[in-house]
């Protein structure tokens, strides 16, 4: 397979994707760190009176103003799965297509186990979001409303606001504050977790494939193969009129690349 | 005993008979309006109720349980609280606190719950074993279940004083060997009300039957079913080591100058932030103190299945089961370098299996940088 193909910039992630992203980053970081400071804060104990000392208070409030942070910026993601382009909408997320099932086993199969990819087929090169990372993200939006609706919980009974109060029937299902603040505490790890791995994969699938899957979470854009996409009108044209120059009779390979 | 319950007097003719002064009753209620949450402008109401009430039966049942909640009640703040329930609403059973027993005792219980049907007031301490028809907890020979239902039938509300009533408590702990339960497993036609803690504050039982007494029905509840008043805030709301907390000192070992110096507990495993209950304002023994104010970080005894959340003097609890008990953060940190570890071994089998498709998009990329046009 020594060839060299011809590769299309493509516009995947939109700007309020990309922002979302890492708007997102920024926040698990914040979050993660302050999260652990409160579940075992260090005890900088010094001989200053509690009076003139507060920094445990600030980073729990920076807990809670990120948390709510990374919760408008996730209420803004899921606006956006309606409005934004194919490859952010949601139907990405959930493989319910035949399509979409296949692209999984095709995805474990090259990618995660590392078989021979034998027949190079056009539609199995993903655009955006392959599907299996596509439902990892949405595995782990379901893992964030359960860390959301906790962390609420937890702040509801401090809080005079009616939004995290509206939470407080999740520690009372879960039968108090105890497993609420457990639940919340695990989670977190879970989340690393999944950090770890789908930088990972990210750079991967860079290293591998070449076409700026690191890159395109910065720029948009990633490059695909002429093939996969649709010629545009003007470009069909021009090849038209450069064929018609040459005498040559007119052929448009008008390929349907889209399966 | 059961003679002094025929005829129902008021809370004030049989606070006055009982020798304490006009002054001792309006200082009672005062106090207890307090203590109920109300506004002072609360008070008047408060002691008209208590002169004109007729006083309300209680009926107190033990089952599995060390006694220790009557041990606590016995104690309380105001000489009158522990009067009014135990000599004057009515001490027409609890088995043990009151004179008689053995079968006259049955039968006083017997006849002031004939006599009081639908008005008393069943005050139960202790969990219900459900295990073998219940033979793990029998009084009288006859099960701990039995009695609560037939107990139970006649009452106007039912207040579960303690944990083990109100959560099944540490019989009820995991394995839970005599299944027990609590009551609001057995009885669900009744409003319950719960007052939990290990043992709970005397204050709150009377301040129930009190607020049943002044507006004739029961306080608002929480949602797991406690009265707002006592069980609305944090431990760690009200606790007065709060301020270390926010400042960020800390004791790390009880033997410690912080810990003496009373810095906040919480690295030693305090549920104050996830406990609701009314100590920090209250206190037992008179108000003298709290388990914090002794020293001792709060271990949530107000809290469900608090006995399963072991160790009490670490911030997270062990996770029984798998393989050795070990704690969130064990699992955590397995699974986070379990992800790391499988991303370099992927990473290495992935040059290995993918080598000839690697190097075959090297060879072309540095074939296509060598024809680059000038």
């Amino acid at each position: 397979m020594a060839t060299t193909f011809n590769f299309k910039r493509v516009y995947v992630w939109e700007l309020p994707v990309r922002l979302f992203h890492w708007v997102t980053v920024f926040s698990m970081l914040v979050l993660t760190i302050t999260g652990f400071i409160i579940a075992d804060p260090p005890a900088i104990n010094t001989n200053v009176e509690a009076t003139n000392s507060h920094w445990f208070g600030y980073v729990r409030a920076i807990h809670f103003i990120t948390a709510y942070l990374l919760i408008a910026n996730s209420i803004f993601r899921l606006y956006w799965a309606f409005a934004g382009n194919q490859f952010a909408n949601w139907r990405n997320f959930i493989p319910y297509t035949k399509k979409g099932l296949k692209n999984i086993f095709h995805v474990l199969k090259v990618d995660i186990f590392l078989m021979e990819d034998k027949e190079h087929k056009l539609h199995n090169i993903s655009i955006g979001h392959n599907y299996l990372a596509a439902f990892s993200y949405f595995i782990m939006a379901l893992f964030f409303i359960v860390q959301v609706v906790t962390g609420l919980a937890l702040i509801a009974d401090t809080s005079d606001w009616w939004f995290p109060n509206m939470f407080k029937w999740v520690s009372n299902m879960l039968g108090g504050d105890i497993l609420t603040r457990y639940i919340h505490h695990i989670l977190t790890w879970v989340f690393m977790a999944f950090a770890i791995i789908h930088v990972y994969l990210v750079l991967f699938h860079d290293y591998v494939e070449a076409r700026g899957e690191a890159s395109s979470m910065f720029s948009g854009f990633k490059f695909i193969r002429s093939e996969r996409v649709k010629e545009t009108e003007s470009e069909i044209i021009k090849r038209a009129t450069e064929q018609m120059r040459e005498g040559k009779t007119i052929e448009t390979d008008i390929e349907e690349t889209k399966e | 005993m059961s003679n002094s319950s025929k005829k129902m007097k008021t809370y004030y003719e049989s606070i006055i008979e009982k020798g304490y002064s006009r002054r001792d009753f309006i200082k009672f209620t005062t106090y207890m309006t307090a203590f109920m949450g109300f506004e002072a402008s609360m008070i008047g109401q408060v002691t008209k109720a208590m002169e004109t009430k007729k006083r309300i039966p209680v009926i107190w049942v033990h089952f599995q349980e060390c006694t220790g909640c009557s041990e606590s009640f016995i104690r309380s703040d105001h000489p009158l609280v522990a009067d009014l329930i135990l000599d004057h609403i009515s001490l027409d059973y609890t088995e043990t606190l009151m004179a008689a027993s053995g079968h006259n005792a049955e039968e006083a219980k017997q006849e002031s719950m004939k006599e009081n049907y639908g008005n008393y007031i069943l005050v139960v301490e202790g969990a219900i074993p459900m295990k073998d028809d219940g033979v793990y907890c029998s009084i009288g020979g006859r099960t701990a279940i039995d009695i609560l239902k037939e107990s139970a039938a006649g009452a106007a509300a039912i207040l579960t004083f303690g944990s083990c009533s109100s959560w099944g408590g540490v019989q009820a702990a995991h394995p839970n060997p005599t299944g027990s339960v609590p009551v609001d497993a057995i009885i669900k036609d009744k409003p319950i009300i719960r007052v939990p803690g290990c043992p709970p504050i005397a204050e709150v039982m009377t301040g129930v039957v009190m607020h049943y007494a002044t507006f004739g029905r029961l306080p608002e509840l929480d949602s797991l079913g406690r009265p707002k008043q006592f069980y609305g805030k944090r431990v760690h709301d009200t606790c007065y080591r709060r301020p270390n907390f926010d400042a960020g000192l800390y004791a790390e070992s009880f033997d410690s100058q912080e810990a003496k110096d009373g810095y906040c507990l919480y690295k030693l495993g305090c549920r104050g932030p996830v406990s609701y209950n009314a100590c920090g304002s209250m206190g037992w023994n008179n108000g003298v103190s709290f388990p914090i104010k002794s020293g001792y970080p709060c271990i949530g005894c107000s809290e469900p299945d608090f006995w399963d959340n072991s160790p009490f003097t670490e911030r997270l609890m062990n996770i029984p089961g798998i393989g050795i008990e070990s704690s969130a953060d064990t699992i955590g940190k397995v699974t986070v370098g379990v992800a790391a570890g499988a991303a370099v071994v992927h990473a290495l089998a992935t040059n290995i299996a993918k080598k000839k498709e690697l190097r075959e998009a090297e060879e072309c990329g540095e074939e296509n940088e060598r024809n680059i046009k000038a």
